[in-house]
C-alpha cells in the first residue's frame, strides 16, 4: 500500500510515524491508558477473588500473598474490586463523552454551517452551559430523576457538550470559508456530505484531543458523584465510591481502600490528559 | 466594529450595553431558574404525602396541595416562588420544618469563608508557580509536571491523602468538623481549602506559565529587552499586562467553580455549609432547599461571569467587540 504512494508523501509519513514514537512521556501515558483498559476487561480472569466476596474475618487486612492490596472493612479483596470497579469508573465517563462530542460536534459544524441566529443561540447556550460547573448539573439532575448511573451520566454528557462543542465551532467556521469548500458547493456535493465528511473529518484531530481531556474531567466528576453517595450505590464496586466507602477505615488508621482508589483516579486521569495533551498540541502545529 | 458602535446613536449604545451587562445575565438567571423550577417539580415524591406523614386520606392530600398550591400550573408556582425568593422568602425546609433562609445563613458563611481561603491559595501559588515556571527556565519542566498531575487530583481524594498525613499521622489540624469561632474555623477550614484549592491552583498555574511563556517570546518583549529596559518593569508592563486576559479569566471560572468544588470537599470533611446542605437535600428530596441552592449558585456563577468579561474588557478594549466569539 505503501509503495504505490509518491516518495514525498512516503517520507512524510515515515517521518511522522517516527516522531510520533520518540516521545518517552507519551509512550508510556498511552501504555498505561492501555493498561488500565485491559486490566478492567480482563477483570474476571485477572481478579483473585469475586469483588462481592466478604470475609469477616479479615477486614482492613494488609497486604499478603492472599490479598496483594489487602482487604476492606468487609474483608473484600481490594485488587479485585479496583479491578471490577474500573469498568463502571471508565464505562460511565466514556459514555459521557462519545454523546458529548457527537451532539457538540454535530451541534458546532451545523451551527458555523447555517450561522446566523441559529448560530449565535447555540453559542450562546454553550458560553451558559460552559459556566456551569458539570457537578453541580449532575447533582440537580440526581435530585430531579433519582439517584443512580443514568441521571448523572445524561446530566454530565449535557454539560461536556461545551467542552467538545465552542472549540469544534471555531475551528468549523474558518474551516467553512476555506476555497475548498466552496469548490464542494459548485460540484454540487450535499450539504450533508461536505458537513459529515470533509468540515468534520478535518476536525477529527482536534476533537480526538478535546474528548481525552474531557474524559479525564468527566471521569473526576462522576467519580464525585459516587462520592457524595448520588451515583452508584453499594455493594458494586466503583473508584469514586470506594475512596468514600474507605474513609472510616483511613480514620481508625488503615488507609488503604481510600488511597489505592484514589491513586487509580488520579492515574488515569494524568495519562488521559497527557495523551490529550500531545495529541491537541500536534493538532495545532498540523494545522 | 468599535468605529462602526461610536458612529451609532447613544440611546442604542446603551441598549446594547444594558443588554449586555444587565438584561442577558438576568435572563440567564430568569432562564437557569426555571428550568431547574420544572426539573424539580416532576422529581419523584409528592411533598404532600410526606408532608402528612402515614397513609392520608384523598381529601387530606387534595387540601394539602392545594394549601401548598400544587394544583396551580407551573408558570403561576414559578412566579410565586421567584417573586418571594426575591424578596428572601425561600419557602419551608420540609425535613428541618423552619424557614429556608434561616438555615441558609449561618451555611453560607462557613462556605463563603471556605471558598475564600482557597480562592487566595489559588491566586498566590496558581499565579506565582506559573510565574515561576515561565521566568525561571530550569523550573519549567518541573513545574509542568507538577501542574499537570495537580490538576488530575480530585478534591476529594486531595482531602483524603491531606487527612490521613496531617491530620492522623502529624495531628497537626483537625480531621473533621468546621469549627467554632474565627481562629478555629480557620484552622478547621485549612486542609478543605487546600485539598480545594490544589486542582484549580494547578490549572490556573499551567494557564499562567503557558500565557506569560507566549509573551516572554514575543517580539515586543524581545526589542524592550533590547533596548535595555529593566527585566522587571519590562515584565510588568509588557509581559504580565498583556498575559492578564486569560489569567483573569481561568482564575474568575476557577472561583467560581470553588462553590462546586466545596459540595465534595464540605462532604469529605463533615463541614457543614451550603455544599454539603445541597447534599443532604437532594437525599432527603428536601425540594425547597435545593431550589434556594441552585438559584444562589447560578446567581454567583452568572455574576463572576460577568465580572470576568467586564475586566477583560478594562484591560482590552478588543474584548469588547468579542462578545459572540468563543
Amino acid at each position: 500500500m505503501i509503495a504505490t504512494l509518491p516518495q514525498s508523501v512516503r517520507l512524510r509519513l515515515r517521518h511522522r510515524a517516527r516522531t510520533r514514537w520518540r516521545d518517552p512521556v507519551l509512550i508510556v501515558a498511552a501504555l498505561v491508558g492501555v493498561g488500565l483498559v485491559v486490566m478492567v476487561i480482563a477483570a474476571p480472569w485477572l481478579a483473585p477473588e469475586a469483588p462481592q466476596q466478604t470475609n469477616i474475618l479479615a477486614p482492613n487486612a494488609p497486604a499478603s500473598a492472599q490479598h496483594l492490596l489487602g482487604t476492606d472493612a468487609l474483608g473484600r479483596d481490594l485488587l479485585s474490586r479496583l479491578m471490577y470497579g474500573g469498568r463502571l469508573s471508565l464505562l460511565a465517563p466514556a459514555l459521557v463523552v462519545v454523546i458529548a462530542t457527537t451532539v457538540g460536534t454535530a451541534l458546532a459544524v451545523s451551527a458555523a454551517w447555517f450561522g446566523g441566529a441559529f448560530d449565535s443561540s447555540v453559542t450562546r447556550v454553550m458560553n451558559i452551559l460552559f459556566s456551569f460547573p458539570s457537578l453541580i448539573l449532575a447533582v440537580l439532575a440526581v435530585a430531579a430523576f433519582g439517584s443512580g448511573v443514568v441521571a448523572p451520566v445524561l446530566a454530565l454528557s449535557v454539560a461536556y457538550i461545551p467542552y467538545v462543542g465552542r472549540v469544534a465551532r471555531s475551528l468549523a467556521l474558518r474551516e467553512r470559508n476555506l476555497p475548498y469548500v466552496e469548490a464542494l458547493v459548485l460540484a454540487g456535493v450535499p450539504t450533508w456530505k461536505i458537513c459529515a465528511g470533509h468540515i468534520t473529518a478535518n476536525l477529527l484531530p482536534v476533537i480526538r484531543a478535546q474528548a481525552l481531556i474531557a474524559f479525564g474531567s468527566a471521569l473526576v466528576d462522576f467519580g464525585a458523584i459516587s462520592f457524595l453517595g448520588l451515583g452508584v450505590q453499594p455493594p458494586t464496586a466503583e473508584w469514586g465510591l470506594m475512596v468514600a466507602d474507605g474513609r472510616s477505615a483511613l480514620l481508625s488508621g488503615t488507609p488503604q481502600e481510600s488511597l489505592y482508589a484514589g491513586g487509580f483516579i488520579v492515574l488515569t486521569v494524568v495519562a488521559l490528559n497527557v495523551v490529550g495533551e500531545r495529541l491537541a498540541a500536534r493538532a495545532e502545529m498540523s494545522r | 466594529m468599535i468605529v462602526a458602535m461610536g458612529a451609532q446613536p447613544a440611546r442604542s449604545r446603551h441598549l446594547v450595553m444594558a443588554n449586555r451587562w444587565l438584561f442577558g445575565p438576568l435572563l440567564t438567571v430568569l432562564v437557569s431558574s426555571f428550568v431547574i423550577f420544572v426539573a424539580l417539580s416532576g422529581a419523584p415524591g409528592d411533598p404532600a404525602v410526606r408532608l402528612l406523614g402515614g397513609h392520608p386520606t384523598e381529601i387530606a392530600l387534595t387540601a394539602e396541595r392545594h394549601r401548598l398550591g400544587l394544583d396551580r400550573s407551573i408558570l403561576v408556582r414559578y412566579w410565586d416562588w421567584l417573586t418571594g425568593a426575591a424578596h428572601g422568602d425561600f419557602g419551608t425546609s420540609i425535613t428541618y420544618r423552619t424557614d429556608v433562609a434561616g438555615l441558609l445563613e449561618p451555611r453560607i458563611v462557613t462556605t463563603l469563608l471556605l471558598t475564600l481561603m482557597a480562592g487566595l491559595l489559588i491566586v498566590v501559588f496558581g499565579i506565582g508557580i506559573g510565574i515561576v515556571g515561565a521566568v525561571f527556565r530550569p523550573a519549567g519542566t518541573g513545574v509542568t509536571s507538577l501542574t499537570s498531575v495537580g490538576i488530575a487530583v480530585p478534591a476529594y481524594v486531595a482531602a483524603l491523602v491531606l487527612v490521613n498525613v496531617f491530620a492522623l499521622k502529624l495531628g497537626w489540624f483537625p480531621a473533621i468538623g468546621g469549627g467554632q469561632g474565627l481562629a478555629d474555623r480557620i484552622w478547621h477550614l485549612t486542609l478543605p481549602a487546600i485539598s480545594l484549592a490544589i486542582g484549580y491552583a494547578a490549572y490556573v498555574g499551567q494557564v499562567t506559565q503557558s500565557a506569560l511563556r507566549a509573551e516572554l517570546g514575543a517580539e515586543h518583549v524581545q526589542s524592550a529587552r533590547g533596548r535595555g529596559i529593566p527585566a522587571w518593569s519590562t515584565f510588568r508592563r509588557h509581559v504580565l499586562r498583556n498575559a492578564a486576559a486569560p489569567i483573569i479569566t481561568v482564575s474568575g471560572l476557577s472561583l467560581a467553580a470553588l462553590v462546586a468544588g466545596a459540595v465534595v470537599v464540605e462532604s469529605a470533611f463533615g463541614i457543614d455549609g451550603i455544599g454539603s446542605f445541597l447534599v443532604t437535600s437532594v437525599s432527603a428530596k428536601d425540594y425547597n432547599v435545593v431550589l434556594a441552592i441552585s438559584l444562589l449558585l447560578v446567581v454567583v456563577f452568572v455574576v463572576v461571569n460577568t465580572l470576568v468579561d467586564a475586566v477583560n474588557i478594562v484591560l482590552d478594549p478588543r474584548a469588547r467587540t468579542m462578545q459572540d466569539r468563543p
